[in-house]
């Protein structure tokens, strides 16, 4: 249960500014993509461009193509509600629901959306979300207490089986591990690694050694100056992008000379 | 050359003069008495003695203290006074407001019956016989707090939902369009509507709808929700507004549809606040007089049906009691019941500030391991 993105000719705006141009890139089931660039650069917008978050924010919006198994994202008649089902996110800043509990939190797909689910059934979903994420045992004892409770690397595994409990087919992050420190890092970067069995992940990451540690691929955006739109400079296996791009801007980048 | 071998004790470099740990107390002392001594040569009068001693404290303390630890210090000094002085005296009106209302509400409220008691049949023969014999004050403040109770618990019925689904559209739809920057407009203006005038129109609304002359309490919860809904409006707004967008944005990629993370993600995270807000909007009208005088006028008997017919509430009752008392030749007995009713709708508030507090409390999210 994965699916692959293409992307063709995307281009993304806030209102009248284009923040991302010209985007084409395909991205494979079963791997992890790390999207690398300099800040503002767009890859952020562009990542949330990938399961229609991106339009939550008034005034954005997009042109173009993402085809999910050659299903258009942006077709007539898609309902954003149901990409979003399909395509999880895990976001920046770890972001528990605060009003309920670490059970709660990992059920919050299925009972929010009212779906009824009986208890075994939910015991089951918890216990296999938590230990997807690799957080059964440190938790497994009070799953009734709150959420916010726990620590930053905790709070933010807790989102992502609160994130694969959904059962996605592809798990979107945006800078997962920045508010970190390097041991939870380590946790979810392992994570990351026993993830792509099962799921397509795509990463978005400021920090070089994790897109070489933990990416199969590698997108580089770069942007020609403030004011510009965000452009894919290069794309391609994480290998060659960091010993052997074909790009000057991807080389001084990946080797530290600027960014 | 011997002296300069001997340890001279010197100063610390680091340290300046500091004023003694009794140093306010003394200046406050000294204050005392020198203000009791200049207000016995002009008249002595508690409140003159206070100011005047006030401003013998502050300038005997700020002097001292620029004599000895400097200008920063004295300046601080000088602040502390003046905050510490705009405390007092914002504290002043309610503490003597409260204390006015206990001496004089006491021996209303502990007078048997006056909270199981209406005023029907309470003539100004009883109030006479009360005066001239001290037989006991009869009549009671039943029928008001039972109307009071009911016009606001309806007012709040119709105001808690219209307020709440306008603050959701105002921070969840309204996106800035006119419509919400109407809307926000709009609620501005209602928020500075007096009250006799959201009493006019619910009247003058009720002639036109169910004939001339219509005065029931449902009336009155109409009036009292023109003044709730912007209050509740406002504050749940503001509620919905701090709501950490990551949340939204959390249910969202979660595949949740944007009402369901309304109903179960936003108004569950902020409730504490919605509620509190509520039950301060509820303290704010409860005590509202003009508006229920023009549209349940006056009842001195009990009225349970708030749909039908004259109703009283405790506002509107102390203001019959001491405009119109009972027994024209002896209004201390009506006095004495406006009092009391005075003391139970400042209980009433008390309590509701309270219930706010608690209600915060409890729907707080909790946080623990």
């Amino acid at each position: 249960m994965s699916k692959r993105i293409d992307v063709k000719d995307l281009n993304v705006y806030y209102s009248k500014f284009l923040a991302v141009e010209d985007v084409n890139i395909n991205i494979d089931a079963k791997s992890v993509t790390a999207f690398i660039g300099p800040s503002g650069c767009g890859k952020s917008t562009f990542l949330r461009t990938l399961n229609r978050m991106h339009e939550v924010i008034p005034g954005a919006r997009v042109e173009g193509e993402v085809l999910l198994d050659g299903d258009n994202l942006y077709g007539p008649g898609v309902d954003p509600v149901t990409v979003r089902s399909q395509i999880g996110m895990v976001f920046q800043r770890p972001n528990p629901f605060p009003t309920m509990s670490i059970r709660d939190n990992v059920l919050a797909g299925v009972k929010l959306n009212n779906k009824k689910i009986s208890k075994g059934d939910a015991d089951a979903l918890v216990e296999r979300s938590l230990r997807g994420a690799n957080l059964w045992n440190e938790v497994k004892d009070r799953l009734a207490k709150p959420g916010s409770g726990l620590s930053g690397g905790q709070q933010q595994r807790l989102c992502i089986a609160r994130a694969i409990a959904v059962e996605p087919q592809v798990i979107l992050m945006d800078e997962p591990c920045s508010a970190l420190d390097p041991i939870s890092t380590l946790a979810i970067e392992d994570l990351i690694n026993e993830l792509k069995d099962e799921y397509t992940v795509v990463i978005v990451t400021h920090n070089m050694q994790q897109a070489a540690r933990v990416s199969d691929k590698t997108a580089f955006f770069n942007i020609a100056g403030t004011g510009k739109p965000g452009k894919l400079i290069e794309y391609g296996d994480t290998h060659t992008i960091f010993s052997n791009p074909t790009v000057k801007a991807t080389e001084d980048y990946v080797s530290g000379r600027f960014g | 050359m011997t002296a300069t071998l001997t340890p001279v004790k010197k100063r610390s470099a680091l340290t300046k003069g500091q004023l003694p740990k009794a140093a306010p107390y003394i200046v406050l002392a000294l204050a005392l008495i020198l203000g009791a001594a200049i207000l016995a040569l002009i008249g002595f009068n508690a409140f003159g003695w206070g100011i005047v001693s006030a401003i013998l404290f502050t300038v005997g303390l700020v002097g001292w203290s620029a004599a000895v630890e400097g200008s920063r210090r004295a300046k601080d000094k000088l602040a502390t006074c003046l905050v510490v002085g705009a405390f007092l005296i914002s504290l002043l009106p309610l503490v003597s407001v409260i204390w006015t209302v206990l001496v004089k509400g006491l021996p209303g409220l502990l007078d048997p019956g006056f909270l199981g008691t209406s005023m029907n049949g309470v003539t100004g023969a009883f109030d006479n016989k009360s005066v001239e014999n001290g037989a006991p004050v009869v009549g009671g403040i039943y029928h008001a707090l039972i109307g009071t109770v009911q016009i606001t618990l309806l007012a709040t019925v119709i105001s808690v939902p219209v307020g709440l689904l306008t603050s959701i559209y105002l921070v969840e739809y309204g996106d800035d369009r006119p419509l919400a920057r109407a809307i926000t407009f709009f609620v501005d203006v209602m928020t500075g509507i007096p009250s006799i005038v959201a009493g006019l129109f619910a009247a003058a609304f009720f002639f036109a709808v169910a004939g001339p002359g219509t005065k029931t309490g449902a009336v009155a919860a109409v009036a009292l929700s023109v003044l709730m809904i912007p209050v509740v409006v406002r504050s749940s707004e503001e509620m919905l507004k701090i709501v950490p967008n990551e949340l939204r944005e959390a249910a969202y990629a979660l595949g949740v549809r944007k009402w369901r993370t309304i109903l179960k993600v936003v108004i569950p995270t902020a409730i504490s606040g919605i509620a509190s807000g509520v039950t301060l909007a509820i303290a704010r009208v409860i005590g509202e007089t003009a508006p229920i005088l023009v549209t349940a006028g006056f009842a001195t008997s009990i009225n349970n049906n708030v749909f039908g017919g004259w109703m009283a509430s405790l506002p509107t009752f102390i203001y019959t009691q001491i405009l119109n008392p009972t027994s024209p030749s002896n209004p201390g007995p009506s006095d004495q019941r406006a009092w009391g009713a005075a003391l139970v709708l400042i209980i009433l508030v008390m309590l509701l500030n309270l219930a706010a507090r608690l209600v915060a409390r409890i729907f707080a999210p909790k946080a623990g391991r």
